[in-house]
């Protein structure tokens, strides 16, 4: 019982969410709105008992895509009322995109009904141990028989950052750069100087 | 799984990333020219040290249960190691080129090497994957630091466009293999070449798995660029820094074709009838656009490209044949290739004005015979072997992969490549007429240094007549490795 109306409650405020993303004036607040859609998608995850998913869904899309977006929105400065401006003009292309992927959708079930495809059996080694949680079987499949290709994926991920440093980094002149030694071992006398000019002469530094 | 096993088979990809990851941390602190020749060495004798790890794999011929490491995911069997001690022999010698090149730019740093080691690390993942994720990781390992070797010429623009092309390309030939992984993985439920196979064993393919087996290949033939996904190569080929070049050419390209290789007779063996079509077009294709595109390039490294498509062809139809013979013809082809193209490329690289500074049209390298007699007989001998004529090397390794696809009974595919290396030969000729025949242009009259020198000795010396002396060895070497894929034989 407590199961179905949370899921109902899950999946009304994530379709309810998702209508404000596109329903707000102010960008800043549909980004807001999408940070809410995800935190209530996460919640139908672990309805599913897919736990990793709905973390990942809190931490990465969350933590770092929204957050990215809401970075993207406040420096931008885009004018929405000017991107709104042909939405009546473009709007029977947009209906034209709906009945597409609406006329895909139900070729789609009909095809299914027709008995759907034969897939391959799976070989047994993506099944869910029974005595374990799902975090923990991933942990025990990423950090046990797929070791060496996530070690390979981290070295992936190194070349990757290497390559981007070395194709984006340059010598820049010019630059008077922060030596912390001689700002430590620079005394009050040798900055100061005391002088007595004459009167109606600069002084010569 | 017994770590210990798998960690001794897997040794020279573990020497190659430590190796890698030491030398990278060290370029952070050294970034003078003598630091940056002293990692090239460091590297170059880091593939020294891993081909001698490897090379005990092919000598005893090692296949099947007994090579696979890491649960069924990584196999340093007799195949795996004669790729990849080409592989490193490939990549130590364009290595070597590289210092002399940039420099004269100022442009070299210690990050180049390590990022060869890293390509380096990736393609022997890719010729040691007997599975489709290892397959993938190694591939998308040797592809970014290839885009990035690609584009590491920073002040000249054409180097920035080649890097930018192979990134954008690269990137949509990864999306279209990954679909078709994605494919063949929902129709057979495994991931496993050996799965695969069994999987697919018994009646007809299924609809499901022949798409996926054709978007796999698609991705695979544009990683040799094979006809039709051949369109990015001579761009890349000619906007990249000639030492890298020299690299793509060989070593990127025996990784991807052993990959084929193991993909097509490993996995997908019991459907041979399903690839062996698309593979004779491809075959065929590369064959006749690899020739006919070369007839009107002004420049060497274009026509180079050029022929590197071309050879591919040529190596496609010892697998269209799908014998052992075909797959052990293709492997010494392979290595008669390797050793063509570094010598070009590294005869290309000695092209100086008095100044120093690169040639690369043909125009410029007319009377090259008078004014460096040497450095036109190498060209011309390795042209004489590209062309497949009789005495050089290069001949008998067309005459092995053509002999394969005869005893296959494939006698029209082996009548139409015969015909059309006929039209190759006609460039190949070209270049020679122009560097023994033609009035001197007295541009090329540079030095170049002697670690060229010896290379384009050492290489030619391979293809030259001399090479017959251990073709037997090779040809004994090319039946153990190609052996590994075909167990019931």
């Amino acid at each position: 019982m407590i199961t179905v109306l949370s899921f109902y409650l899950f999946a009304v405020l994530t379709i309810l969410s998702g209508a404000m993303v596109i329903m707000a004036r102010n960008p800043v607040h549909s980004v807001l709105w999408l940070i809410m859609s995800f935190f209530n998608a996460a919640g139908l995850m672990v309805l599913l008992g897919a736990e990793f998913i709905a973390m990942l869904l809190v931490i990465v899309y969350v933590g770092a895509v929204a957050v990215l977006f809401l970075f993207v929105v406040m420096m931008l400065n885009i004018d929405f009322s000017e991107l709104r401006a042909g939405f009546i003009k473009n709007f029977p292309l947009g209906l034209l995109l709906a009945a597409v992927l609406l006329a895909e959708v139900l070729i789609g079930l009909g095809a299914v009904g027709q008995g759907g495809i034969a897939l391959g059996t799976p070989d047994g080694s993506a099944a869910v141990p029974a005595d374990m949680s799902n975090i923990k079987a991933i942990g025990h499949l990423l950090y046990g028989k797929y070791l060496f290709l996530f070690e390979a994926a981290g070295i992936l991920l190194l070349v990757a950052m290497v390559g981007a440093i070395v194709l984006t980094h340059r010598k820049r002149g010019g630059v008077r750069g922060q030596i912390v030694s001689r700002q430590n071992a620079r005394r009050p006398d040798e900055a100061t100087v005391n002088m007595k000019p004459e009167v109606g002469k600069g002084v010569q530094l | 799984m017994d770590w210990a096993q798998s960690l001794r088979i897997a040794a020279p990809e573990e020497l190659l990333s430590v190796a890698g990851i030491i030398l990278l941390v060290a370029s952070a602190w050294g970034q003078t020219r003598r630091d940056a020749r002293a990692v090239t060495w460091l590297s170059v004798l880091t593939l020294a040290v891993a081909a001698i790890m490897t090379a005990p794999a092919l000598w005893s011929g090692v296949s099947g249960a007994d090579a696979l490491a890491f649960s069924g995911l990584f196999s340093g069997d007799a195949f795996a190691a004669f790729a990849k001690l080409l592989i490193y022999a490939a990549a130590g010698a364009s290595l070597l080129v590289a210092p002399a090149f940039f420099e004269k730019q100022n442009a070299y740093r210690p990050e180049y090497p390590v990022l060869v080691l890293f390509a380096v690390l990736g393609m022997s993942m890719m010729v040691s994957a007997t599975n489709l994720l290892t397959l993938y990781v190694g591939l998308e390992l040797n592809s970014l630091a290839a885009y990035v070797l690609a584009a590491f010429h920073k002040p000249d623009q054409r180097s920035a466009e080649a890097g930018l092309k192979y990134f954008v390309l690269g990137a949509l030939a990864s999306g279209i293999l990954l679909f078709g992984m994605s494919l063949t993985y929902g129709f057979t439920g495994t991931i496993n070449f050996a799965g695969i196979a069994t999987a697919l064993a018994g009646g007809a393919i299924s609809k499901g798995a022949l798409f996926g087996l054709t978007f796999v290949l698609a991705g695979l033939a544009f990683k040799i660029s094979a006809v039709p996904f051949h369109m990015w190569t001579p761009d890349v080929y000619e906007g990249a820094p000639t030492p890298v070049t020299t690299l793509f050419a060989s070593a990127p390209k025996v990784a991807a074709l052993a990959l084929t290789m193991r993909v097509t007779l490993e996995a997908f063996g019991p459907q041979a009838a399903a690839w062996q079509q698309i593979v004779v077009f491809a075959a065929l294709a590369s064959i006749v656009i690899g020739a006919l595109g070369a007839i009107g390039q002004g420049n060497i490294k274009r026509l180079l490209a050029y022929s590197s498509i071309n050879n591919v062809g040529f190596v496609l139809i010892g697998l269209a044949a799908g014998t052992p013979q075909g797959a052990s013809a293709m492997l010494f082809y392979l290595t008669v290739y390797v050793a063509m193209t570094i010598g070009g490329f590294v005869a290309v690289l000695m092209l100086k004005d008095a100044e120093g500074n690169q040639i690369e049209s043909i125009a410029d390298m007319a009377g090259l015979s008078r004014t460096r007699p040497l450095l036109a007989a190498g060209l011309a001998v390795i042209m004489f072997s590209l062309a497949g004529i009789p005495p050089m090397l290069g001949f008998w390794g067309k005459f092995m992969v053509f002999q394969a696809a005869v005893q296959a009974g494939m006698i029209t595919l082996a009548a139409l490549g015969i015909a059309a290396s006929v039209i190759g030969a006609f460039y190949y000729l070209k270049v020679v007429k122009v560097m023994y025949f033609d009035e001197p242009a007295g541009k090329a009259t540079g030095r170049s240094d002697m670690l060229h020198e010896w290379l384009l000795a050492t290489c030619t010396l391979f293809i030259s007549p001399l090479g017959y002396l251990i073709t037997k060895c090779l040809t004994a070497l090319t039946v153990v490795a190609a052996g590994v894929l075909f167990p019931g034989a």
